[in-house]
């Protein structure tokens, strides 16, 4: 008969429960912020609270308060143009020492977060803000690393003194053209042992011809690497500007997305974009005493150049160094920088391999050098655009610091490693830092979409507005509907939206405007669970059964039919998810959680609720349905 | 309350041959309209650019175009909307720029929300960007092509689903019905041109999975049917499933479309292509699954036989075959 038991009631609660928790985030609205972060040089103390609070209250900007959160100041503004104005006057106020950016300052209690519970973030469409997908010229990335092949094999035949009457680049791979076939496996050995990542192809015909070409392998990875290097580029660009809660996700195979919120000048975005690195090799001059003497007094040795180490953590004061004036290698001469245990001590390394120019002037300065230090300078570019007296002026900074000193072990040429690493962090991040400083692929941006912040106000307003009167719709056609069953029926209506919005904070999901969509289609799409087991109950009734029996029996055999029909429409959803981007698979994941949700409540939770009401009426003559 | 008398007994199957005879008129319809005029594809699919420009005063329409004219871009087309200082820009993709080959830069004759401002307006008359979408001609396709790959990997998948669950016959029933739903929602597009964009797509997609719900249901009533009803013909058994789940049928039509009027009323204009895609979606795949289905799968000759179990039959097959 109608029972259901109490371990159901008990997951029903604990669910009902985890839902208000990881859905109640939602409900706090954010402070429109702005964020200050140290750079090298500055600190984040009470002196700076007082300082930023200081030329806020001067220039007559409210506030609703300035603090320290989380060791970064925060400025939280009382709407979102007093934000824009405490941005614009912090920036120059505090200069280079800090990064000033605009952000969304949580409003949820504290306790909430100790559980994981968060807001949802806003999509772009919803906060305002820039978006760019750029794409990564791969083929340039290929070519650059063919033409490094071909001075390989150069390299190859010169040393292993084999005649050769061409080597060249051709569509499918480079050729190499011997002066004596007799030669050809002396030339192929030597070439497996240098270079294996070559296929090496031979035509019998024509027994002095070799054509050796980058396996499909070899060009995927190629192609991954251009992909990374210019996503650390853009990484290490933006998060230095500090624009807060930035996106910068790889797209596709050759694609990355790049969503700036809360930015509306595209000028400025586009200079972040096109910052450029490149390393350079060169190396130590002195040691540490003269180092720190010369940073003290501003007098440095002729021949030398003050640099500065990048610090291992943002705020950590920088050591200084002196380095030679005279350029080792540069970064267009890298071919390939990866961080891998050393193959001798398995410690944390970086190797490196450069090509024939960029090995031929490392191995003729370490052949003097062995024992000395040698640095790793990090170059970067960034484009600035400046209006002077009306006019656009076109410049651009220079940021350079010393990624890596390291001693020379040994006399090396084209092939080497950076040891002394603490970590295998710190060597991915330093062969990180050296492929985006070798020369990158060039990108184009293939898709800008700004979106004003009144728009994204808009929106907000009307996604909200849409799901609140779809909910409205349907709660009261139940009710007058189904009357009892229609208030059970509501209710588990209600815990599936709370459960579509806590499983989507809980999964870290972005809210968007196709998502409202989604969750309003959700509503409208989980009712038919719900129907199906009504309509099923009034034919049991129909059919001359007790009331009781009606209701289980309902459940009971709407079951199988709603398992089949949800099943079909979830396929809907992931194909949606799988296949879209963008507004579609926002889109689809809403549906494919609210199909899911919709199964429990509907089957589960509301039969829970009807035996709540009419599990114990023994003698139950009538129910409203 | 009951909207639908709980004994209807309408004779579906008696119109049946008149319903998909209007179906597939419909259908060659759709496809006519498609063949002829094709969707109107919004940006998302052609590439271009669409920037829109709330100005300080009335803006002067002629005189934005003329000052794009002057900047270099090709055949703008400026419009005002909402109220008289506020307008729209389009531009066509360029078939000979890839992108954009310096991202630093902002160069002339850039289609980019940025520079199409600053083409656009005068020192006396300042704008703003209230919204700007550059799309590079390389990515329309790429969408069109995974829109078709999301449709064809849902109906195989409704075809395996339905054909492992019921049987094969079935899924062919429903995977045409609901084929035919989205053909003619398709069809509503192209014929009244109204913008194909991506929420419209994802539109069509959910539409693929309500109605496809919605010809389960009553399918699953007509397994019921058969196995319970063993002496009856099947045309009266597809009658009386159809009839005894018509009024979920058009109960869940109706709450469902109702959700989807909110969001065609309140959700605001990027969200209208979609919603409307869905109501078209619901009205048609909700008279089908009523009018169309069930007479699909007579067509192709439904028995009882065909839900029998079939492990049965197997294991005697196999039994027969052992000496």
């Amino acid at each position: 008969m109608l029972q259901y038991a109490t371990w159901k009631y008990v997951l029903a609660a604990v669910i009902i429960l985890l839902s208000v928790l990881y859905a109640a985030p939602n409900l706090y609205p954010q402070d429109p912020a702005v964020q200050v972060v140290a750079n090298r040089g500055g600190v984040v103390d009470d002196n700076l609270v007082l300082r930023v609070r200081g030329a806020l209250d001067k220039a007559g900007i409210s506030t609703k308060s300035v603090a320290i959160e989380d060791g970064d100041l925060i400025v939280r503004a009382t709407d979102v143009d007093q934000q824009t104005k405490a941005a614009d006057l912090l920036r120059p106020e505090l200069g280079a020492d800090y990064n000033v950016a605009l952000n969304l300052a949580s409003t949820v209690p504290d306790w909430m977060g100790w559980f994981g519970a968060r807001p949802m973030a806003m999509g772009l469409d919803l906060r305002g803000g820039v978006q760019f997908l750029l794409e990564v010229d791969q083929q340039a990335a290929i070519e650059k690393r063919a033409n490094a092949f071909a001075d390989e094999i150069t390299t190859v035949l010169r040393e292993g003194g084999i005649a050769y009457t061409g080597v060249s680049r051709t569509a499918e791979g480079i050729q190499v053209l011997l002066k004596d076939p007799a030669d050809m496996n002396r030339f192929r050995a030597a070439l497996s042992r240098e270079a294996p990542e070559l296929e090496q192809v031979v035509d019998e015909a024509q027994p002095n011809r070799l054509l050796a070409r980058m396996s499909p392998t070899l060009i995927s990875q190629i192609m991954d690497q251009a992909i990374d290097q210019n996503r650390s580029t853009l990484d290490n660009r933006i998060n230095s500007l500090g624009v807060g809660e930035q996106v910068i996700q790889r797209q596709g195979a050759s694609r990355i997305v790049v969503q700036l919120p809360g930015v509306q000048d595209t000028a400025e975005a586009r200079k972040m974009i096109g910052a450029t690195a490149t390393l350079e090799y060169r190396a130590v001059v002195g040691n540490e005493a003269d180092w720190a003497e010369a940073a003290r007094t501003g007098v440095v040795p002729p021949g030398a150049r003050l640099y500065y180490m990048r610090p291992q953590a943002p705020g950590a004061p920088r050591t200084p160094i002196l380095l030679s004036r005279r350029v080792i290698a540069s970064g267009d001469q890298l071919v390939t920088a990866a961080a891998q245990p050393s193959p001798d001590s398995g410690l944390p390394s970086v190797s490196i391999e450069l090509n024939r120019a960029g090995g031929e002037r490392m191995l003729a300065f370490t052949r003097e050098n062995v024992g000395k230090r040698m640095g790793v300078v990090y170059i970067e570019t960034i484009p600035e655009v400046r209006i002077v007296n009306g006019e656009e002026v076109r410049t651009s900074r220079v940021v350079e610091e010393v990624i890596n000193a390291a001693t020379i072990q040994g006399v090396f040429g084209r092939n080497f490693q950076t040891t002394g690493l603490d970590s295998m962090e710190e060597a991915s991040t330093l062969a990180r830092l050296l492929r985006a400083g070798s020369l990158a692929a060039p990108m184009v941006i293939i898709e800008e979409r700004i979106i004003g912040p009144s728009l994204g106000a808009a929106n907000i307003a009307a996604g909200t507005q849409a799901v609140f009167w779809s909910f409205m719709f349907v709660l009261a056609f139940f009710l007058v509907y189904y009357k009892t069953f229609g208030i059970v029926t509501n209710l588990a209506l209600l815990l599936n939206l709370l459960m579509v919005v806590a499983l989507m904070s809980l999964i870290g999901a972005t809210m968007t405007l196709p998502g409202l969509a989604g969750i309003a289609l959700t509503v409208g799409m989980s009712v038919d669970a719900n129907v199906l087991i009504n309509e099923r109950i009034r034919e049991e009734l129909r059919n001359g059964n007790t009331p009781l029996a009606s209701i289980a029996n309902g459940y009971d055999k709407a079951s199988g039919t709603i398992t089949d029909a949800n099943t079909t429409a979830l396929l809907a959803g992931v194909a949606m998810a799988v296949f879209g981007s963008g507004p579609i698979r926002g889109f689809g994941i809403t549906l494919i959680l609210g199909i899911i949700t919709s199964m429990y409540t509907a089957v589960s939770v509301s039969r829970g609720i009807a035996t709540l009401i009419y599990g114990r009426r023994k003698k139950l003559t009538k129910i409203a349905i | 309350m009951e909207l639908f008398p709980s004994n209807s007994k309408i004779n579906f199957m008696a119109i049946r041959h008149g319903a998909i005879a209007v179906f597939v008129a419909l259908c060659l319809a759709a496809i006519a309209a498609l063949a002829l005029r094709g969707f109107n594809y919004a940006l998302d699919f052609t590439g271009g650019t669409v920037v829109e420009i709330a100005f300080e005063k009335p803006a002067d329409v002629e005189g934005v175009r003329q000052r794009l004219l002057d900047a270099g871009y090709e055949s703008p087309v400026v419009q005002t909307f909402g109220s008289g200082s506020d307008i729209v820009i389009r531009l066509q993709p360029k078939e000979d720029v890839t992108g954009i080959d310096n991202p630093a830069e902002t160069t002339a004759g850039e289609q980019t929300g940025a520079a199409i401002l600053r083409a656009a307006q005068t020192p006396d008359n300042p704008g703003r960007v209230i919204r700007s979408d550059f799309v590079g001609p390389q990515i329309g396709n790429e969408l069109a092509m995974n829109g078709i790959y999301a449709a064809a990997f849902v109906l195989l998948g409704f075809l395996a689903y339905i054909a492992a669950r019921f049987e094969y016959k079935f899924a062919v029933a429903s995977v045409a019905a609901t084929l035919g739903d989205i053909l003619l929602v398709c069809g509503w597009f192209a014929f009244n041109q109204h913008e194909f964009d991506l929420t419209v797509l994802a539109g069509i997609l959910s539409v693929m999975g309500f109605s496809i719900n919605d010809k389960i249901v009553v399918f699953d009533r007509v397994r019921e049917n058969f196995r319970l009803l063993s002496k009856i013909e099947p045309k009266e058994v597809l009658n009386r499933s159809v009839n005894q789940t018509l009024s979920r049928t058009v109960i869940t039509s109706f709450v469902a479309f109702l959700t989807v009027l909110a969001l065609y009323l309140y959700g605001g204009s990027s969200l209208q292509g979609m919603a409307e895609s869905q109501m078209i979606g619901i009205v048609i795949g909700t008279l089908s699954s009523i009018l169309v289905a069930c007479p699909i799968l007579l067509l192709l000759g439904v028995t009882k036989k065909d839900l029998m179990p079939k492990a049965k039959t197997d294991v005697e097959a196999e039994l027969a075959r052992r000496p």
